[in-house]
This record gives structure tokens, sequence and C-alpha cells, in this order.
């Protein structure tokens, strides 16, 4: 009994490898390996989890259509969940084992920063997908990112502060890496922007009420404006308690909670909040004209089919990461490490989810402040701020 | 002033929850000796299966106390496939497999459930009550409520009826109580039930306020657990005390000292007791059996 199920399972799994076989396209060669370690599961599965969508999405798509210089392209994805010594072991075996000829991941900061040496010792490139300057500034031969950085997003902040004549802030901040990476990044460029800040606050990843640190904020005479870097449900639950003390001055929130979900969680809280944010996430509000609103329109609508979820910045991070190294692969002409490595560097113009990519020699990421809009959440939902 | 009272309001609401956590690990414990530490995971169980009952169309009523029955029933199974099964072992190796279970539960709940955070409507709206000068929350009110309600529930339980006497008498000797007649499995199950059901009212209670995902429960175990080893273990007085103190410390240590070290504070409060005073603010010294 057991082995005639055995035999039929083997007989069903070898028809099934059969048609798969039919229905592919005939691809010359071996395959081009692409390595992906995202943080799939655990506590920053929000970004892994719509990363590695996107990426078999993408990946899928372009086997449908023939691959890549008429290979076929395997996608090789490890989860580290969050772990940055999981993630360096998956990368030494992405390196040694796999033999990747490039690498698209590093969900996180942490995660990413502990795989960049495997990378820069095997010269495989590596585009990660972490928020943090650290990545690319000193700029790494072998290691490039799509996603804005956290300087930038403080930036956009305090540029739409001075434009309405705000100088003076409270800042509260989260204590996990996102939230102190950023509070850093914002104290360092605050004062290029004349701004100044008055009171300081910050929370755990894990706390569930900010009202003490906000009651010392909101009593703090002469604060016109409060921003609060971080990620997760903290900034909805400093949102929420921001609007239970009856705190008047405007908040700002970071890059960092630019999800649906964020407005889901703080509810009526959110209206009023401003925040930088990829074009993405206003996809249909954009102005014709816009550059990006054709790639963000067919990424929107690409991902929502195939994983029946809204879209997220994040996931849009893996898409442009995707393209700038498939793009590259095809003005080398092969797969070869390093000619992808000095075509990645040679991107230029390239339109994606998270703004016109500029790469150079010193610039490793590519982007400038226009990558950023400045949204204001009204009646539930994004509005462009001019 | 008004900052003071705020930091008071924000630390009782912290506070409550914590003891009714607090509350859940010293009647396993009386019961049975054993430190529950899947108390946290009733706690995520009743906000998220309120959460998810609701999202499928549930009125909130029906949605929350479907969750209290169904995080009973987990309880109950915990009881009755991890702990009653090792009964042969010492309180060690039975506390460890509740460490276990807590890993277990809170895997489950990840895959039926998933990993975002939800929030539940709050149950009287959420415009703040001002009160001399520091806001409070209408949910606040309802989690103190609740919380005081429970409390009272369960002492009343346990000082007026015949199954609270002999809840009472299975914590003083379990032999004794069991020469008398009285079915001390059945109450060690039962301390399980009741747990489940505490922990999961404290986190439908206080969803609204705090949100809650798969994960919130190893937290909230640890804090309820620093709250139940400062009022003294095995006390229910002592519980209630140790939560309420403990939130108000974090909150006031929040406020007035630095944000830097809030989740520090249980900590240090653990540590102390330990140091100061190991049988904490209501236990009695415990002695070597011989």
């Amino acid at each position: 009994m057991s082995m005639l199920t055995g035999m039929s399972r083997r007989l069903a799994l070898a028809t099934g490898i059969g048609a798969v076989m039919a229905a592919a396209p005939a691809f010359a060669q071996g395959e081009i390996k692409l390595g992906a370690v995202l943080s799939v599961t655990g506590p920053a599965s929000f970004l892994g989890d719509p990363e590695k969508r996107t990426l078999e999405m993408e990946v899928e798509a372009l086997n449908a259509k023939g691959g890549l210089l008429g290979r076929k392209v395997r996608l090789i994805v490890y989860d580290d969940a969050g772990d940055a010594n999981a993630a360096r072991t998956f990368a030494t075996r992405l390196l040694e084992e796999d033999k990747v000829t490039a690498m698209i991941g590093g969900s996180t900061t942490g995660t990413t920063l502990a795989m960049v040496p495997a990378f820069e010792d095997a010269q495989v490139p590596f585009i990660s997908l972490a928020g943090a300057i650290q990545i690319i500034q000193p700029v790494k031969k072998w290691v490039f990112k799509t996603p804005h950085t956290d300087t930038m997003a403080c930036e956009k902040i305090f540029e739409d502060m001075k434009k309405r004549g705000t100088v003076k802030i409270g800042m509260i901040s989260g204590t996990d890496g996102f939230g102190k990476s950023m509070r850093d990044q914002c104290v360092g460029v605050a004062g290029k922007y004349g701004i100044e800040i008055l009171h300081e606050e910050s929370y755990g990843p894990r706390d569930t009420d900010m009202t003490p640190q906000l009651t010392n904020i909101k009593n703090k005479a002469g604060v016109q404006a409060v921003i609060n870097p971080g990620f997760g449900q903290g900034p909805a639950i400093v949102t929420r308690n921001y609007r239970q003390l009856g705190i008047t001055v405007p908040l700002y929130q970071s890059h960092g909670v630019a999800s649906k979900q964020f407005i889901d969680l703080a509810g009526p809280a959110a209206e009023g909040v401003r925040l930088p944010a990829a074009a993405l996430l206003v996809a249909d509000k954009l102005p014709d004209n816009d550059p990006q609103k054709k790639v963000v329109m067919q990424y929107t609508a690409d991902y929502t089919k195939k994983t029946g979820q809204p879209v997220s910045t994040f996931g849009g991070h893996a898409f442009d990461g995707f393209h700038i190294w498939k793009q590259a692969v095809e003005r080398a002409g092969t797969d070869n490490p390093a000619k992808v490595r000095d075509e990645i560097e040679k991107t230029k113009g390239y339109v994606g989810t998270g703004g016109v990519v500029n790469m150079s020699p010193t610039d490793h990421m590519g982007l400038d402040l226009s990558a950023f809009r400045m949204l204001e959440i009204k009646n539930g939902d994004w509005t462009l701020v001019n | 002033m008004p900052e003071l009272l705020q930091f008071a309001f924000s630390g009782l609401t912290v506070g409550a929850v914590y003891a009714l956590v607090a509350l859940g690990f010293t009647l396993i414990y009386n019961a049975s000796d054993v430190v529950n530490f899947a108390q946290g995971e009733f706690v995520m169980l009743g906000g998220m299966i309120t959460v998810f009952l609701h999202l499928a169309g549930l009125p909130i009523p029906v949605a929350a106390f479907a969750a209290i029955l169904i995080t009973v029933l987990v309880g109950l199974a915990l009881y009755a496939f991890a702990i009653d099964l090792a009964r042969g072992s010492g309180a060690v190796q039975i506390i460890i497999i509740t460490i276990g279970a807590s890993i277990f539960l809170r895997g489950v709940a990840q895959v039926i459930f998933d990993k975002r955070f939800h929030a539940l409507p709050a149950w009287f709206g959420s415009e703040p009550i001002r009160l001399g000068g520091a806001a409070i929350l209408p949910q606040s009110l309802v989690v103190l409520a609740g919380a005081a309600l429970i409390v009272a529930l369960i002492f009343l339980m346990i000082d007026r009826t015949i199954l609270g006497r002999a809840i009472l008498a299975t914590a003083t000797n379990r032999l004794a109580a069991r020469l008398v007649g009285i079915p001390v499995r059945r109450i060690v199950a039962l301390s399980f039930a009741l747990s489940a059901a505490i922990g999961a009212v404290a986190g439908l209670l206080v969803t609204p306020i705090t949100l809650t995902s798969y994960d919130v429960g190893t937290l909230m175990a640890l804090k309820g657990f620093a709250a139940a080893m400062l009022g003294g273990m095995g006390s229910a007085p002592g519980a209630i005390v140790g939560g309420v103190l403990l939130g108000l410390a974090e909150s006031f240590g929040a406020g007035l000292i630095s944000s830097k070290y809030k989740d520090a504070i249980a900590f240090l409060i653990i540590l102390f007791t330990l140091f100061v005073r190991p049988q904490g603010l209501f236990g009695k010294r415990s002695t070597e059996r011989v």
C-alpha cells in the first residue's frame, strides 16, 4: 500500500515536472543565480515579506518572457528572521555553495552590515534594501542600496518645517535600530536647516504607553512641532497618545511608518500627521506628468493582483534593486560579477518606485530629495503636500 | 502638578493589566507550584482572537466572549496535554514546559493570524476625558473597572464558595486536600482555566489602547512575573499591589527620570526584590521542607 502511494506520488511528480518543462521557454546555457537573504519572518517581517514576494513575482515574470540574456534566472532566498548572525551564515552559503553572481537583500541595516564583508571578499555585487547611510558611506566597491537614507527623510521633514517657519521642535524616538539611527541623523542635520531641538524623549520598541514622555514634551515651552523617528507599532501609539493629551502643534512621522497599516492602527488620531514617503504610496494621486507615475502604477497593479495585499515601499525597494541589477546584466551582456558591478555603478536615469536613480563611483544609491514626497493624512488617506 | 496626575493615570492603566497577569500567575502557582510562563500568551490570545473574529464579521461583544471561551479551552488543553502529563516531574521541569508552550502558542498564532499589529475600537469612543489638566481615555477607565471587577469576583469566589475553599485547601496542602476528598487535579485544571480567562479579558480590554500582535505575550509575562514577585509569589492581594506599583514605577520613571530605561525598571524591581525581600511585599517567608 505504502509502496503504491509512494510510486504514484513519484509518478505524479514526474508528470508535474514534465508539464512545467513543456510550458517553459527553452533556455540557453546555465541558469543565472541571484541570491537574496531577507528577513521574511521575525520582527522585521514587514520588510522581508513584501521584498520576497516582489522578487519572486519579478523573477517569475522575467522567466516567463524568456529569462535574462536567454538564460533562466534562479532566485535563491534565505530567511534570516532579522538575525544578523544568521544573515552572515546565509551570505556565506550563497557565495560558497550556491555560487550566486549577485545578491539583492539585507532587509535591515543590521543584517546588511553583517553581510557586507562576505560580499566584499568574494567580489560579488550586493544591492541592499536597508535604510542606513552607513551602508554606502564610505563607499564600498561591491555594495549598493535602493532605499532612501534616514538623513534624507530628516532633511525632507526639516525642509517642510522651514517652509512653515518652524524652528523649535521636540523629538520622541524609538530605541530600536531604525529609530536610533534616524534620530542621530536628524540631530546631525538639524543645524543645517536652522532647527533647534528643545526637548528629546525616547521609548522602547515594545512600549505600549508614551503619555509620560509626551507630557514632558507638551510642557516644554516653545515647541512648535514634534518629530517621531521610529517604525512598527510605536509611532501609532505615539500618535494616539499625542491626540489623547491634546497636543496641538504639528506631528511629523518618518518614512518608517509609510504604510496603510499605520493609518489603520492610529485611527482618527492620524489625522493631520505629516510624513515623507516614496511616490509609490500615493501612486494614484500623482499628476500624470510625474516621471514615476507609470512605474509605480504598474508595480502596484502587478503586486496587488499577485498577492492580494496592498503595496509597501519595502517591496518597492526590492523591485528597484531587481531592475537595476537586471538592466546592468543586460548592458554587460554577461552575469560576470565584476562586469555587472561596473554596470550597476553606471546606472543613470533609472526610474523606479523609490525615485530616479543616478549612481556614480561616489554615490552607490543615486537618489536625491525629490524621491521623497511630503504627505499629510487627511480623512484617513494620504494627500500630497505642495 | 497636572503632569504628575497624567503619569498616575498612565501608570494605573498599565499597572491594572500587569496586576491581572500577575493574578493569573498567582492562581496557577498556588494550585500547582508552577510559574506558568504562557500566561502572557493568554493575554495575546484574548486580544488577537477578538480582533480576528471581529474582522470576520462578529460584533465585538460576541467576539470577546468567544475569545475568552477559546482561551479557556487553550488553557485547559495546556493543562491536559502538557502539565498534567508531566505531573510526576519537578516544578522546574514543568516551568520549562510552560516556556515551551508559550513559544508554541506564539508560533501557532503567527501562522493562524498574521505578524501584523492590530487595534480594536474603544468601547466608549476615543475622546479623552480632561481632568485636572491631565487626559485619560475612556478605555483606561474600562480597563480599571474591568480589572477591579475581576479581582472582586475572584476574591468573592475564593472566600464565599465551596469551590474557592477547595482551591484554597489545594494551595495550602495538596496531600491533605486530596485526603479530605478534594479532586486536586480538577482544581489545578480549574486554576488554568481561570488564569486563561483572566488573561484573555486583560488582553481584550487593553487592546484598544496598546494594540496587539502575535508576540505581545512575552513582555506581558515578564512584567506580570515581576509584579507577582514584587507582591509576593502566591499572594493574590500581592499580585494586585505589585502590578499597580510596577505600572506606576514605570510611568513615573519614564516621566521624571528618563524614558530610556523604562523596561529596565521591571527587571530592577525583580532583582531588588530578590536581594532585599525575596518573599515579596505580601509573601510568607518560605521554609525548606525536609
